[in-house]
């Protein structure tokens, strides 16, 4: 019994099913030799004294393992706790001092990216505030420097590379885009504007690739309220206008911080006094906290500010005003790099009880929220995954069951988009939007005037 | 026996007390060192006023969501440290010992309470084992080590219980108490004890993370 739990335990314990082909071709041009030697520069030079405190001071108390969706949703099987995870990559590669077999590290490229959506609530379940999270990016780091990334995922980051957006969206497309916006909503707003390249504008507007792929509206949208409240505002035509990063999410940090990079430098040249952006967590994480500290600023160069506190701020002010209320009953979903990322919760619940007149708290919320399962890359490794994806978030389901709530409001891509699956599969009788989609329903078509 | 008694008692407490706050100040100076060459960027990260209040947040009992989630064994666990430290610094016959050596003291603990309180300990230790073999989750993390590292600690706090009672063999059990007390202060620095310096670095880090860049609570 004790040799075969030790089996269990010591090594990963299922040999997982070969299902994605960017693994297992990775996998196959993989020698012992280069194995070691990856993992060994990774966790040796790569990282310092905090990797080596987070290692030594897990005391093994198990008290991460209610913060983690996965665990939860799973019957509270041990191994999706986040300490487990841990266990069964990091530990591992550090005892046999990165002598890992391929099979070891398919299990550690689905435990990193699919078991894994890097929310940092585990974090603050820990007495210690051991960053499991930022390992499980250790270990996508490695997966990316061994080229084991799952292949979805890993073609966002192909498209970062060549483009310097997510979904390979060309130069004149994307201008393309932004036009027949700007002219579908002159039929609300005569003489509205998407000003283009506008140096010395106040602020640049910024989006994720998404959403001139397909989701434009939102672009609409955000024009609309731009014009109505009368912003000095300017989006860049060329590229740079993408927020977006998944190569943060892999761990390839040289092109995540090219990417970081080149977006404050398109800020730069259009002499911007702020970045607005709009409704997405990662991205906004990726510049207002990881890809400044890549391109050396403690702080990003630029104010950046989440669409959640642009809202906010629009309608504290009076610049755009709700005709009527929002009256079917809503819930709002905390997204982590918003709430726990930047405490924006109680700015996005005076915006929702400004916009509703029905809104409903699902718990835990706030910095305590249950993650969409879907952000941290999740989703972006694809469909083949769709499926163990829900399994793994059936908590996120019951949470929003119990709401009774008639909309879900979630302020962020990813967890927009996880959540609709979500709703989906487990037939949830809810509608899915976004905050920007409510404001706009219920916002005041007229043109904010400064009173004299 | 007499001078291998005179030597644990005498010289041996000095060189484990050494060892132990050595111990700590030489890693304390490690990591600060090390993370001044491989990643300076802590320190700019870093604030006394997150860092404190994290740690803070932390220390009120059940204040932390987390500690709300596992009352019983957040609860056990709080107690027990406190008492790690507060019986064997306020144990009248260590007292003594001291006052022998440096005439110094301070009020001691009455005797029948620190019995209870070390039973305490002792009650708290064997929950932490059952608890390591009947919760599957922390039964998964387990392994030799984290018995080891119990036993370590039950030791010296079951030798002191049975050397103060003297039912049996006073004199070995007292070496015994002895030599293991000085054994658990020599591994602090050399073990995950060593959580003790650790911990609230890491909570400092994890505070500032959240209090000054993420501007959220992180408890």
């Amino acid at each position: 019994m004790q040799t075969k739990e030790n089996a269990m335990t010591d090594t990963p314990s299922a040999v997982e099913k070969p299902t994605d082909p960017a693994i297992e071709s990775g996998l196959e041009r993989l020698t012992p030799e280069r194995i070691r030697q990856v993992i060994q520069q990774v966790l040796k030079k790569e990282t310092g004294p905090r990797f080596k405190a987070y290692v030594e001071t897990c005391m093994r108390c198990g008290l991460c393992a209610d913060a983690c969706s996965y665990f939860l949703s799973n019957d509270r099987d041990p191994q999706f706790m986040p300490a487990a995870k841990v266990k069964n990559t990091v530990w591992q590669m550090l005892k046999k001092d990165g002598n890992v077999s391929r099979d070891f590290l398919r299990r550690a490229v689905r435990i990193s990216h699919l078991e894994c959506n890097a929310c940092k609530r585990c974090a603050m379940y820990c007495p210690f505030g051991i960053d499991i999270a930022y390992m499980m990016l250790l270990v996508r780091r490695i997966c990316h420097k061994l080229e084991i990334t799952p292949q979805y995922i890993q073609d966002t980051v192909n498209s970062h590379s060549v483009t310097l957006n997510q979904m390979w969206v060309k130069d004149d497309e994307w201008i393309d885009t932004l036009q027949w916006q700007e002219e579908d909503a002159r039929d609300e707003f005569e003489d509205l504007q998407i000003p283009l390249d506008k140096v010395g504008a106040d602020i640049m507007y910024s989006v994720i690739a998404p959403e001139p792929k397909f989701q434009a509206g939102l672009i609409y949208q955000a024009a609309t309220m731009m014009h109505a409240a009368g912003m000095d505002w300017t989006m860049p035509s060329s590229p740079g206008w993408d927020n977006s990063n998944m190569a943060m999410y892999t761990g390839d940090n040289e092109i995540s911080g090219r990417i970081a990079r080149k977006f404050f430098e398109t800020a730069a040249k259009l002499r911007v006094k702020r970045i607005v952006m709009g409704e997405c967590g990662h991205a906004f994480r990726s510049v207002y906290d990881m890809g400044n500290r890549w391109n050396s600023w403690v702080m990003p160069p630029f104010e950046v500010v989440h669409a959640l506190a642009f809202y906010h701020e629009l309608l504290t002010q009076g610049r755009i005003t709700i005709k009527e209320k929002y009256k079917k009953k809503v819930t709002l979903h905390d997204p982590c790099n918003v709430s726990r990322g930047r405490g924006l919760h109680d700015k996005a619940r005076e915006v929702v009880n400004l916009v509703c007149k029905d809104f409903v708290e699902m718990t835990p919320n706030r910095e305590h929220n249950y993650c969409c399962g879907a952000g941290g890359g999740v989703i972006n490794c694809g469909p083949p995954y769709k499926g163990e994806r829900m399994v793994n978030n059936r908590v996120k389901a019951e949470q929003l069951a119990a709401t009774g709530a008639e909309v879900l409001i979630a302020p962020c891509h990813n967890c927009h988009s996880g959540l609709e699956d979500i709703i989906q599969h487990y037939d949830l009788k809810m509608e899915i939007k976004f905050l920007g989609d409510l404001i706009y329903e219920t916002m005041e078509k007229k043109i904010y005037e400064p009173e004299a | 026996m007499n001078s291998f008694i005179a030597f644990i008692m005498g010289p041996m407490v000095w060189i484990s007390v050494i060892i132990f706050l050595g111990g700590l100040i030489f890693k304390l100076v490690g990591i600060l060192g090390a993370v001044r060459q491989k990643e300076p960027y802590i320190y700019s990260y870093v604030t006394l006023k997150h860092s404190l209040r994290s740690i803070g947040a932390w220390l009120i009992p059940f204040f932390p969501r987390s500690a709300r989630l596992s009352p019983v064994y957040y609860g056990i666990s709080y107690l027990f440290h406190i008492l790690l430290f507060l019986v064997p610094l306020f144990l009248a016959s260590h007292i003594v010992l001291i006052n022998e050596a440096f005439q110094i003291s301070w009020p001691a603990l009455n005797d029948s309470v620190a019995d209870v309180l070390t039973l305490g300990v002792i009650a708290a230790l064997i929950f932490f084992a059952v608890r390591r073999i009947r919760v599957p989750e922390v039964k998964y993390l387990t392994g030799a080590m984290d018995y080891l590292l119990i036993l370590v600690v039950l030791l010296p706090f079951l030798t002191g219980f049975l050397a103060y009672h003297q039912w049996v063999a006073y004199q070995w059990i007292t070496v015994i108490h002895i030599l293991s007390g000085e054994l658990m202060l020599i591994i602090i620095p050399f073990s995950r004890f060593s959580h003790m310096l650790n911990a609230p670095l890491t909570r400092a880090y994890m505070g500032s993370e959240f209090g000054h860049v993420r501007q959220a609570r992180d408890w």
